[in-house]
C-alpha cells in the first residue's frame, strides 16, 4: 500500500480558510531526506497567522520532520537534507543569508518530552532574552520572566521558588515552564511537538487552556497524535500520511467531514 | 507485566493455571539462588580485592613509616671566632670560601665535650665524629653564613646522625649480630649509649625527608627536588591538557561533521591511548630535547611529554561526558535561538563538567606516577638544588623512587617506601579535589 503512494503524483486535498486570517508561513514542495531515505515527499501549506494549526497523523509519517523545517532544527540533524521552500512572512528561510539564530528567535519551539535547562525557574527563562540581549537593565529582565511566566500561566504556582531548579517542578509545570522560556523572547511561531505527550490528563488541560490564550498573540503549530487535543485546541488541521499532506482544513470541517477517505479511516481509528 | 500475565494459559476459575504457577515457582528458586551466587560472587571478589589493597598499603607503611623520623644528636655548639674567621673577616663569602676543615673542629670540639672525650684520644674523637652525618659540615658551615651574628656565640645545634646509626637507634641494624657483620661497631655502640643518657641523642620529625635534594647520604637525602619537579610537571601538564583535551573534544563531538576523517581521528586517538609510555619518552627526546634543544631534564620537558601521554586519557573521557549530555538540552538551546557555541559553553559544558574533570584527574594521576618516559628524558639526574622554574633540572617522585631503590643502604630502603607514601598521599590530594570539584559542579544541577 506504502509503495504505491509514496510513488503516485500527489495532490492535497484543501479547504479554503473561512475566516480568511492572512498567512504566516507558506510551504511549497517540501522533501525531507534523512541520508538515502526520503521522509516527507513534497509538502506545501499555507499555516494562518495567530491562529492553531494542528498536524495530525499516524506516528513515523512525517509530522515531527515538518515541524522541525520550520525553525530549521533538523540543520542540527546529520544527514538531514531540506528541498522546496518555506517562507516566514515572505522571507525564504532557506536562504543562505539568513541567520538561523534569529530565525530561532523568531520560531520558538516546545518539545515533546520538558526539557528545562538545569539552572533555576528564573534563569531558563530569562536565558533567550539575555542572549538576545533583549532587556535592558536588571528590572526588565525581571519583568520580562514574570510576564512570560504568567503568559504561561505558571507565575502562581513558582512565584515564591524562583531560585530553585526548574528540573525539580512536576511535568505539566516543566512543560509550562518551557512555553514561558520559548515566548520570552517573543517569538512570532510557536512549534510545539506533542507537547502534552508526556503529561496526565490535569496537566494536559492546563497547557491546552494555555494554548487557547496564546492563539491571540501568536501563531502556534502544533504537532499531536490525540484527534481529541486537536479538535478541542486547533482552527486547522492538517492530516499527514506516509510523508504526505493529505488533507488540510478548517478543524470542524476535518473532523466532521473530511474529504478524503484515508482522513475518514484515520480519524475514525481505522488505522494509526 | 500485565502482557505477559495475560499470555498465561488461564484455568477455568479466571487465575493461571496451577501447573504454570508451579513452573514459575521452579523458575523462581532457580532465578533466586543465580542471584545469590551472584552477589556471592560480587562480594568475594571486592573482599580479595581490598585484602591485596591492605597488604599493599600494609607493607609499604610498615617499611616506610621509620624513615619519616630520623636520629638527631643535639649538642651545644661553641661558635668560636678565632676558628670560624681567622682573619677577622665575618661575610659568608669568606664563610664558604676557605678551609672547611675548621668546621670539623667546631663539630669535633662540641662532640668532645658532649660526650667528655680525653682530648688526647684522638681515635676516640674519630669513633664519635664517625656517628655524625658527613653532610655535617656543610650544614654547619652555610647556617654560620645564612647568620654570621652566631659567631661569638654558643647555641644548640641538630645534627643528623649517620645513616647507619639512625638504623641501628630504630633498631634495623641489630646488636646481637656478630660485630664483623655488623655495620655499628661495639665502640660506636657505647658512645651511641652515653649520648643517649646525656640526652644529646634522640628521634625527631624528618623534615629533611621533604625538603632536601638529591644526596649521596641517605639521612641527607630527601624528596624536595622531586616534589618541587612533579608539582612543576602536573601543572603544565594541567595548563596544557585540560584546554587543549577539552577543546579538541569539543570540536569533535559538537562541531566535526562526522566523516571518514573525523572516524580516523577517533580510531587515532583511541589507539594513542594505548601506546606505551616510554614510546612517548623517546618521541619528547626525539622532538623537545634534541629538535627544540629545550633543557634535558627540566619538568617543562617532563610536563610536555607527560601532557601527549594524558591528552588522550582527557578527551576520550571528556567526549564521553559530552554525548552523556541528553540531546534534548542541545535542542532546548537552540531552540530559543543560542547559537552552537553558545549552547554548548552555557549548557553542554557545565553538564559534562563532573565528567570532565574526573578524567582530567585520572590522566593527572597516571602522569603523576609515570616512569619510564621522564627517565627517557633524564629526569633521574642527581639534583641537589630546587628548581626555580620549570626549564630547571628537576626529577619526579616515581623518578626518585627508582634511583632510592637502586641504592643498597638500608636507610635508603626505608626512604623508598617513604617516597611511595609520599607520592600516594600526593595522588590522594588530587583525588579529594577531584571530588570536591566534582560537588561544587554537580551542586549546579
Ligand atoms: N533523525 C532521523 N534520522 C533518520 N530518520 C529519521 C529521523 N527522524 C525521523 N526519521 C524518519 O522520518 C520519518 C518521519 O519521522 P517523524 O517526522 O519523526 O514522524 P512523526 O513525528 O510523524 O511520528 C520516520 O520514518 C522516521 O523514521
Ligand atoms: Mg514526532
Amino acid at each position: 500500500m506504502s509503495a504505491v503512494q509514496t510513488a503516485t503524483p500527489f495532490e492535497t486535498v484543501r479547504t479554503p480558510d473561512p475566516a480568511s486570517r492572512p498567512i504566516k508561513i507558506h510551504a511549497a514542495a517540501v522533501k525531507v531526506t534523512y541520508g538515502q531515505k526520503e521522509a516527507l515527499h513534497g509538502v506545501s501549506i499555507d499555516i494562518a497567522e495567530k491562529a492553531v494549526t494542528a498536524f495530525i497523523g499516524p506516528s513515523g509519517c512525517g509530522k515531527s520532520t515538518f515541524l522541525r523545517c520550520i525553525n530549521r532544527m533538523n540543520d542540527t540533524i546529520a544527514g538531514a537534507r531540506v528541498e522546496g521552500t518555506i517562507t516566514l512572512d515572505d522571507r525564504n528561510i532557506y536562504d543562505p543569508d539568513l541567520d538561523v539564530v534569529e530565525l530561532r528567535a523568531r520560531v520558538g519551539m516546545v518539545f515533546q518530552k520538558p526539557n528545562p535547562f538545569p539552572k533555576s525557574i528564573f534563569d531558563n527563562v530569562a536565558y533567550g532574552p539575555r542572549i538576545h540581549g533583549l532587556a535592558r537593565s536588571k528590572a526588565d529582565l525581571e519583568e520580562i520572566v514574570v510576564t512570560s511566566l504568567q503568559r504561561a500561566s505558571l507565575f502562581n504556582e513558582v512565584k515564591d521558588r524562583l531560585n530553585e531548579p526548574g528540573t525539580g517542578l512536576s511535568g505539566g509545570q516543566q512543560q509550562r515552564l518551557c512555553i514561558a522560556r520559548a515566548i520570552a523572547v517573543s517569538p512570532e511561531v510557536i512549534l510545539m511537538d506533542e507537547p502534552c505527550s508526556a503529561l496526565d490528563p490535569i496537566a494536559t488541560a492546563k497547557v491546552e487552556e494555555l494554548i487557547d490564550e496564546l492563539r491571540a498573540n501568536f501563531t502556534i503549530v502544533i504537532v499531536t497524535h490525540s484527534m481529541q487535543q486537536a479538535a478541542r485546541v486547533s482552527q486547522r488541521t492538517a492530516f499527514f500520511h506516509l510523508g504526505h499532506l493529505i488533507e488540510e482544513g478548517p478543524t470542524d470541517h476535518v473532523f466532521t467531514n473530511p474529504l478524503e477517505q484515508r482522513t475518514q479511516d484515520y480519524i475514525t481509528g481505522r488505522f494509526g | 507485566m500485565t502482557e505477559a500475565a495475560s499470555r498465561l494459559p488461564v484455568s477455568r476459575l479466571g487465575g493461571p493455571d496451577a501447573r504454570t504457577v508451579a513452573k514459575i515457582d521452579l523458575g523462581l528458586s532457580r532465578r533466586y539462588a543465580a542471584e545469590r551466587r551472584f552477589r556471592a560472587y560480587g562480594l568475594a571478589a571486592v573482599t580479595i580485592a581490598i585484602c591485596f589493597l591492605l597488604v599493599l598499603f600494609g607493607s609499604i607503611v610498615s617499611k616506610g613509616y621509620t624513615a619519616f623520623q630520623q636520629t638527631r644528636v643535639t649538642m651545644m655548639v661553641d661558635f668560636e671566632p678565632s676558628i670560624i674567621a681567622p682573619d677577622g673577616d665575618r661575610s659568608p663569602k669568606a664563610i664558604m670560601s676557605g678551609n672547611a676543615f675548621r668546621f670539623d673542629d667546631l663539630i669535633a670540639a662540641s662532640l668532645q665535650k658532649t660526650l667528655e672525650i680525653d682530648p688526647n684520644d684522638e681515635d676516640g674523637l674519630y669513633d664519635a665524629l664517625d656517628l655524625l652525618s658527613k653532610g655535617s659540615t656543610p650544614m654547619l658551615r652555610s647556617m654560620i653564613a645564612n647568620d654570621p651574628s652566631l659567631i661569638g656565640t654558643k647555641r644548640t645545634v641538630d645534627f643528623y646522625a649517620t645513616g647507619d646509626v639512625d638504623a641501628f637507634v630504630k633498631g634495623t641494624i641489630r646488636a646481637d649480630v656478630p660485630e664483623s657483620q655488623r655495620l655499628i661497631k661495639d665502640k660506636h655502640i657505647v658512645l651511641i649509649d652515653k649520648l643517649k643518657t646525656e640526652g644529646a641523642l634522640h628521634l625527631a620529625f624528618n623534615t629533611g625527608l621533604f625538603t632536601n635534594g638529591a644526596s649521596t647520604r641517605p639521612e641527607t637525602a630527601g624528596v624536595g627536588v622531586a616534589l618541587v619537579g612533579s608539582l612543576y610537571m602536573m601543572l603544565v601538564v594541567l595548563v596544557l591538557s585540560l584546554p587543549l583535551g577539552v577543546a579538541g573534544s569539543i570540536y569533535l563531538e559538537e562541531f566535526a561533521p562526522k566523516n571518514r576523517w573525523t572516524d580516523v581521528i577517533e580510531v587515532n586517538i583511541n589507539n594513542l591511548a594505548a601506546v606505551p609510555s616510554i614510546v612517548y619518552g623517546l618521541l619528547g627526546l626525539a622532538v623537545f630535547i634534541n629538535f627544540a634543544h629545550l633543557p634535558r631534564s627540566a619538568s617543562l620537558v617532563g610536563g610536555l611529554v607527560l601532557t601527549l601521554t594524558t591528552l588522550p586519557t582527557i578527551i576520550i573521557t571528556t567526549r564521553a561526558a559530552l554525548k552523556a549530555v541528553p540531546p534534548s538540552i542541545r535542542e532546548a538551546g537552540l531552540g530559543v535561538g543560542a547559537s552552537k557555541m553558545q549552547t554548548v559553553f552555557h549548557h553542554v559544558l557545565p553538564l559534562a563538567m563532573p565528567g570532565v574533570l574526573t578524567g582530567t584527574i585520572i590522566g593527572l594521576a597516571h602522569a603523576l606516577g609515570e616512569t619510564a618516559p621522564l627517565l627517557m628524558i633524564g629526569m633521574k639526574a642527581f639534583i641537589v638544588e630546587y628548581p626555580a622554574t620549570p626549564f630547571d633540572p628537576a626529577t619526579a617522585l616515581p623518578t626518585q623512587i627508582y634511583m632510592w631503590a637502586t641504592e643498597p643502604e638500608r636507610a635508603f630502603t626505608e626512604r623508598t617506601s617513604a617516597a611511595i607514601i609520599v607520592l600516594l598521599a600526593f595522588l590522594l590530594a588530587m583525588n579529594s579535589i577531584a571530588i570536591i570539584l566534582r560537588r561544587a559542579f554537580e551542586r549546579r544541577w
